[in-house]
Parts: C-alpha cells; sequence; structure tokens
C-alpha cells in the first residue's frame, strides 16, 4: 500500500461505469484558450477519447457513431467544480452523489470535488471509502472527495491524514466552518509534509462573525439584520496565509467574497505563499442588495457582498489572483429555506446556473473575456493535482456543448439537482448546455438534441 | 395603498397622512361611551404573536374588537425548524378560517413578508425582528403630529440601542417622510455601521442634543451588558440617559415603552408634562383601527358611514 503522499492523483476520481461514446460534433465554434484553439472546426470523439480535429465540416461520421450538429453553437472544455456539497452521507434529502453529478453534467461539468461537512463528517478512512464506492455506482461525472481537517470539523483534533489520503481524499478542509485555533491549522500544515494533499480553508472568524446572518453594511442596517463584517473573512485569509509561508505549505482558499481578502491573497503571492483561491458564481454576479427581498435563497456563507467587493473578484478572476470559479453548491430543502431569513440555512446550488450566470453577467456586458471565463471554470482540479479538461487529439473527451444566444429562465424545466434554492432562480440566462461529456462519456444531453440525433443529424 | 402593511416603504407620505386623519376620526370614537363601530362585522382578524407583547398585541385586540371583527389571538413559541409547526403551515391552518387580516408579530426579520405569500388575508407587520415596526412608526407620527400640528422641518433624536430597534428604524423612515430630519444617537457599539445610508445622521454623544425638538429614547435591554455592547447600565445611564439635566424646556419626549425607569430616561423626565408617552399608548388603538380599515375597507366615503 503506498502511504503518506496519498494516491495517484489522476486516479482520485470516482465514477459509475459508463459507455465511451463515439460522435461526431460538426462546425461548432471550438474554444480552449489552453490548445489555443478558437475556430469552427469537427471534433471526432471515439472510444471517449478527441481523435480527430478537423476544418469545419470536413470529418464524416464513421459507422456507428453519433453526429451532433455544433453549427451556431461553441464547443468548450468541459468545467471542474472545486467545491461542492453532495450532502451525502446524512443528508440525501438535499442532494445524493446521484442527483448533484446529474446537475453538475448540466451545468456542463465533467468533474466535481465534494465537501466533507457531511453527517457524519467525512473524517475517517472508512467514511472516504464508502464516498467512493458510492461514487463508483451512482456518480455521473467524476467526483472527488476531500477529507476533514479536523475531527467532526470541531476544530480540535487532526483528523489521521495520511490514511485518509490512502482511502482516497484528495486534500483536506473543515469548509462550512473555520479553523479557529491557529496553532491547529500550523499542526495542520505541518502534518500535510507527511500526508500531502491540499488544505483548502473556509475563512471566518466566528468571533467577528458572530451571529451574523448576512453582509454587514448599509443592506443589513436597513434591514436589523446582524451583519458579517468583510474583514472576518479578511484576517483570516492574512492570519493563515502568514502560517503557510511560516510552515511553507500549500493552502487554498475558498469562496472569496470581498475586497480586503483579494488584497490579502494578493500580497501573500507576492511573498511567493503557496496559496489560490476560488470565487463563486453568486459572489461574482450579485450584492447584497438581493437581500433587501428578504429571499432566503440570497442567504450563504459567506455572505453576498457590496458591489465594490463584487468588482475586486471580478478583477481578480480576470487578472488570474483568484484562478478558478467554484459553484460552493449547497443544496437545502424547500422546507428548510421556506422560514425566515435570520433562520434558514446558509447556501444556494449552483451547478446548473454557473455558466450560464456568468455568461450573462460577465460575458455579454463585455466585463470578463469568454476565454477566460472558460479557463477559469475549468481550472479548478489543477489546484488539486487533478486534470485539466483540453481539446486536443489523444486527450479524454471532456466537452461541453453551449448555444450562447439560448435564452431561458432558470428553474423553468426545474433542475436536475434535487434542491431549488438557486439564488438564480427565475432569472432570464443567456448560454444554455445542451450537451456534456465526461471522461469520455456523454453524461448530459438536452431533450431537443436527443430528439434530433435520432433523425442522424442532431441539430 | 398596499393590499399589506409589512413596512413603512409601502407608504407614501399621503398614505401615511390618509391612516392618521382617518385615525383622528377613530379616536373619537375612543371617546364615546359605546366605544364600537360595525365596518368589520362578520370578519375575522387573526392576531399572531411569536414574541411576548402587552401594549401590541392588545391595542391590536383592541382595534379590531372596536371595529366589530372577531378576534382570534395566538400566543406561539418562536418556531424553528426542528420543533413544532412551522410558520408556513400554522398561516396555511389559520388561512383555512378565512380570516380578513393576519397581524404578525416575530423575532424574525421578513415574516411578515412571507406570511404574506402563504396567505389571501391582508398581512400587518406588528414587528418582525430588529426589522420594522410600522404601527408604532404610525402612532408616533400620529402623537407628534397631534401635539404640533405637522412634523415638518422637526429635529427629532433617536436616542439609545439603534442596532437592535425595529421601532427605530420604522420611525427613522416615517419621520423623515414626514419632513422631520431624524438624528440617531447611543453608543458607537449600538450604532449600526451604514445607518447613515438611511437619511439620518449619526451621533455618537448627546452633546448636541439641545438641538433637538423631540427626544425619541429607546429601550436599553439588558441583555446587551452581558452581549458587552455597554459595559455596565451605569456608564450606560451616566452618558445617555435622557433627564432633566439634559434636556431643556419645550423638548419634547417619547418612548415606545416598556421604560426601564433610571435607566434610559429618568423617573421624573417620564412623568414631567414634556413626556408623550401616555399620548403614545393611547394612540395605539385608534391607528391600530385606522390601519385595519383602511387594508380592508379602505374606501373614504364608507369612514363617514362607519362613525356616524
Amino acid at each position: 500500500m503506498r502511504t503518506g503522499a496519498g494516491p495517484d492523483p489522476a486516479t482520485q476520481l470516482y465514477a459509475a461505469p459508463r459507455p465511451s461514446c463515439d460522435v461526431l460534433i460538426r462546425q461548432g465554434h471550438v474554444l480552449d484558450p489552453r490548445t489555443g484553439i478558437d475556430e469552427v472546426c469537427d471534433v471526432l470523439v471515439r472510444g471517449g477519447e478527441i481523435a480527430e480535429l478537423g476544418e469545419g465540416g470536413a470529418l464524416r461520421a464513421p459507422d456507428g457513431a453519433t453526429t451532433i450538429e455544433g453549427r451556431g453553437r461553441h464547443l468548450l472544455p468541459a468545467f471542474v467544480d472545486p467545491h461542492v456539497h453532495l450532502r451525502t452521507p446524512g443528508q440525501e434529502y438535499k442532494e445524493d452523489i446521484a442527483s448533484g453529478t446529474t446537475a453538475a453534467a448540466a451545468g456542463g461539468y465533467c468533474a466535481v470535488v465534494a465537501m466533507p461537512n457531511t453527517s457524519p463528517t467525512v473524517d475517517t478512512a472508512s467514511v472516504v471509502g464508502a464516498l467512493v464506492a458510492r461514487a463508483r455506482a451512482e456518480a455521473r461525472v467524476p467526483t472527488g472527495f476531500l477529507a476533514a481537517i479536523t475531527r467532526g470539523l470541531a476544530g480540535e483534533e487532526l483528523t489521521e491524514m495520511a490514511e485518509l489520503r490512502d482511502a482516497g481524499a484528495i486534500g483536506f478542509t473543515d469548509d462550512g466552518k473555520p479553523v479557529v485555533s491557529a496553532g491547529m491549522l500550523r499542526k495542520a500544515l505541518q502534518y500535510q509534509r507527511l500526508a500531502g494533499g491540499i488544505i483548502a480553508l473556509h475563512e471566518e472568524d466566528p468571533a467577528l462573525s458572530g451571529d451574523g446572518v448576512m453582509h454587514e453594511g448599509a443592506i443589513s442596517a436597513r434591514l436589523g439584520m446582524t451583519g458579517i463584517p468583510s474583514l472576518s473573512e479578511s484576517t483570516m485569509v492574512a492570519r493563515d496565509a502568514a502560517l503557510a509561508r511560516y510552515e511553507n505549505a500549500r493552502v487554498h482558499f475558498q469562496h472569496l467574497s470581498c475586497v480586503e481578502s483579494v488584497e490579502a491573497l494578493q500580497t501573500a503571492r507576492a511573498q511567493g505563499v503557496q496559496v489560490s483561491g476560488e470565487a463563486s458564481p453568486h459572489h461574482l454576479t450579485l450584492t447584497d442588495a438581493e437581500v433587501e427581498s428578504l429571499d432566503s435563497r440570497f442567504k450563504m456563507n459567506p455572505p453576498l457582498r457590496a458591489e465594490s467587493d463584487r468588482q475586486a473578484l471580478i478583477d481578480a478572476l480576470r487578472s488570474g489572483v483568484i484562478e478558478c470559479v467554484a459553484t460552493d453548491h449547497a443544496p437545502h430543502a424547500a422546507h428548510e429555506k421556506e422560514v425566515p431569513f435570520e433562520e434558514a440555512p446558509m447556501g444556494t446550488t449552483g451547478l446548473e446556473t454557473a455558466f450560464s450566470a456568468l455568461y450573462t453577467e460577465l460575458v455579454l456586458p463585455g466585463v470578463l473575456g469568454l476565454d477566460v471565463l472558460v479557463e477559469r471554470m475549468t481550472a479548478g482540479g489543477a489546484l488539486y493535482g487533478l486534470f485539466t479538461p483540453r481539446i486536443a487529439v489523444g486527450e479524454r473527451a471532456n466537452l461541453t456543448l453551449i448555444d450562447l444566444d439560448l435564452s431561458w429562465v432558470a428553474g423553468e424545466d426545474g433542475y436536475a439537482s434535487r434542491s431549488v434554492n438557486c439564488s438564480f432562480d427565475g432569472r432570464r440566462l443567456r448560454g444554455r448546455v445542451l450537451l456534456t461529456v465526461a471522461a469520455g462519456a456523454i453524461v448530459h444531453q438536452r431533450p431537443m438534441l436527443v430528439a434530433a440525433s435520432a433523425g442522424k443529424v442532431a441539430r | 395603498m398596499s393590499r399589506h402593511l409589512i413596512s413603512i416603504d409601502d407608504l407614501d407620505r399621503a398614505g401615511i397622512e390618509r391612516i392618521l386623519d382617518r385615525a383622528e376620526s377613530f379616536a373619537e370614537v375612543a371617546g364615546r361611551e359605546i366605544k364600537k363601530v360595525p365596518a368589520l362585522r362578520g370578519r375575522t382578524v387573526v392576531n399572531l404573536f411569536y414574541e411576548a407583547s402587552t401594549r401590541t398585541s392588545s391595542s391590536f385586540e383592541l382595534a379590531a374588537k372596536r371595529l366589530s371583527a372577531d378576534v382570534v389571538s395566538i400566543r406561539a413559541a418562536a418556531s424553528s425548524v426542528t420543533k413544532g409547526e412551522s410558520l408556513k403551515d400554522t398561516v396555511q391552518t389559520l388561512s383555512a378560517y378565512d380570516p380578513a387580516a393576519i397581524v404578525i408579530r416575530s423575532p424574525h426579520a421578513g415574516a411578515a413578508q412571507l406570511v404574506a405569500r402563504w396567505t389571501d388575508a391582508a398581512v400587518i407587520n406588528a414587528g418582525d425582528g430588529k426589522h420594522e415596526h410600522p404601527t408604532q412608526a404610525l402612532l408616533d407620527v400620529f402623537t407628534l403630529r397631534r401635539r404640533l400640528g405637522s412634523l415638518e422641518g422637526l429635529k427629532i433624536w433617536i436616542v439609545g440601542d439603534v442596532t437592535h430597534s425595529r421601532v427605530a428604524r420604522s420611525d427613522i423612515l416615517a419621520f423623515q417622510r414626514m419632513g422631520a430630519e431624524v438624528t440617531a444617537a447611543g453608543p458607537p457599539t449600538l450604532l449600526p455601521r451604514g445607518i447613515e445610508t438611511l437619511g439620518c445622521t449619526a451621533e455618537p454623544t448627546l452633546e448636541r442634543i439641545h438641538e433637538a425638538d423631540v427626544v425619541y429614547v429607546l429601550r436599553m435591554q439588558h441583555e446587551r451588558m452581558t452581549e458587552s455592547f455597554v459595559p455596565s447600565l451605569r456608564e450606560y445611564a451616566a452618558r445617555y440617559q435622557v433627564n432633566d439635566v439634559r434636556l431643556r424646556p419645550g423638548q419634547l419626549v417619547m418612548h415606545p415603552g416598556p421604560v426601564n425607569r433610571g435607566v434610559e430616561l429618568s423617573s421624573a423626565t417620564i412623568d414631567s408634562p414634556q413626556a408623550l408617552i401616555g399620548d403614545q399608548v393611547k394612540a395605539g388603538v385608534a391607528v391600530r383601527m385606522a390601519v385595519l380599515y383602511e387594508l380592508l375597507v379602505g374606501s373614504p366615503n364608507l369612514i363617514a358611514a362607519a362613525v356616524a
């Protein structure tokens, strides 16, 4: 048995076996910022691998291959989400691995990384083992698992990090809760030298966030709700960057929400600290002004913040200070969210709307290039040592076909997720995922594509 | 006027004035021996209170009864997902009785708005968390208008624990809408960051309180000490108590009740002719009658018939 560094990260994603596909996607606009391709071409997938790239209209489908019409559509490398909550084990009424990864496929994702704040917590090798077995049986897209840094996320005792790695955990996080004690986190960072694995951090100082339910600012003053000041996050980012620097450790900052955190991340990076950061579609497109509706769909942790924070996150995403988009997909049952705002649990779903929301709010108005968005939505695996999807001959097919002109209303056809607490619900969005290929298998097709593909050429 | 009264923001100045005018005629009814009009005969008003409240619940109950409505008053323990029936289920159950109005008091901001989504009844917010208490603000405006004729150009200081006060938030909005200038004053730990965006000025001391025409004093709750918002009641009273040393003659004093004598207000001030506290309580019934009437009957020529 391998010890210490854990198993090969390339194999640390688990999914139910699915048949590899043979498909020709004709005349789609293929865009992959990593390979530099940005033109109309044909893409032939054989046995789940990208077999050929040809000039638009040049390739013919071999026997047994389905042809999908890509004309007027964009073919992108499929997305990787480094931060989802699949709620298994223990809260399957909110989501499970099957429903959550079906939502991922519907959103154009080819891989997701699940958080360990389940019930029980993912803090022992046996729980990781059970999750791996479950993912092998029912995950629609390849799924990886983070384990807890501390037992029960209590912040008091380290988990058996080395054994958890051997059992299949990609890395560690107490997500949902901060590691409050600097001393405890320091030990985890030291232990990382034995166990390996990125340590991902939910940054929040509970002495500052208290019983806050939304961003502290003008809107919380007006609504009379207790605020969570931005510095409850940013002071912890600064603290933990300093710890990582001292211990020469590798940390990742989850769901960054405010300008001060971006500055702290930037400072740490300039000092050469091994840090990375993610931002969510909701923090990149919405602000605390939404909370004026008192709608609990806009309650999440960290909270939606001010417009200046949103602008700082966009700038950081554009410049690469924040290197990836993470949905923090956090499903909750309808009855849990249908309560007064202060009573509602924190979290919004996001897998099925991430691309469309960011495309509509950032790319269409010219705030962010489509190529940059695609790069940031596909970068979430690399930080954990996982693969990065690429559109190139010989690569495993991880593709998503998107109609950028298709306008739809989030939630109008329901959701693949078991929960409906989506902060974009009811919004008109542009750009819709039509097809997703993950690890060489078709994992999602819009019904319009399926219907047409029976007639050989799908339009 | 909208179908519900959730926030002072639901009302423009004319809407506020219409309710106050209506309240004037109902105040006249209160002076009669038979204090009852038939306006809501055969209709049901549900008072749903998830928080202890003496004056608000009793004045709503009395207001509905004086309009001849059938009244059901429910005192419920603050519900949560884990214990007891959910707010949604309670409201849907009560809605089966086809009430004309549901009056709700809740420890949580936004509860009244949620209730309005689940019922066909008119919903009146009788206090939601630290968010709003619009009928309190209306009766405060009514009391001042009765005494002074108008709030136009009036300087009103709201003093004390603004952070935890739904009364302060509704009053800041209502007083300004009626033309007053509002200052929120209190310990810096109890003035919420960003309160100025409501249009008021924030003052960390009472040094300039002589500038006020009206001093509206908020209740200082004892638990604020254990939460370290202020180090002691003694220090709070020393710096922020409204008393005859700080007040100048002619300034009016208001308080939403219940008062902590000797803490936020001196005993002598409470009992002085400057204090409008008793007038506020008295106004409560007439103003709540007016709110119920406006929401449920509303037609201007009906009022004449109702009080005739």
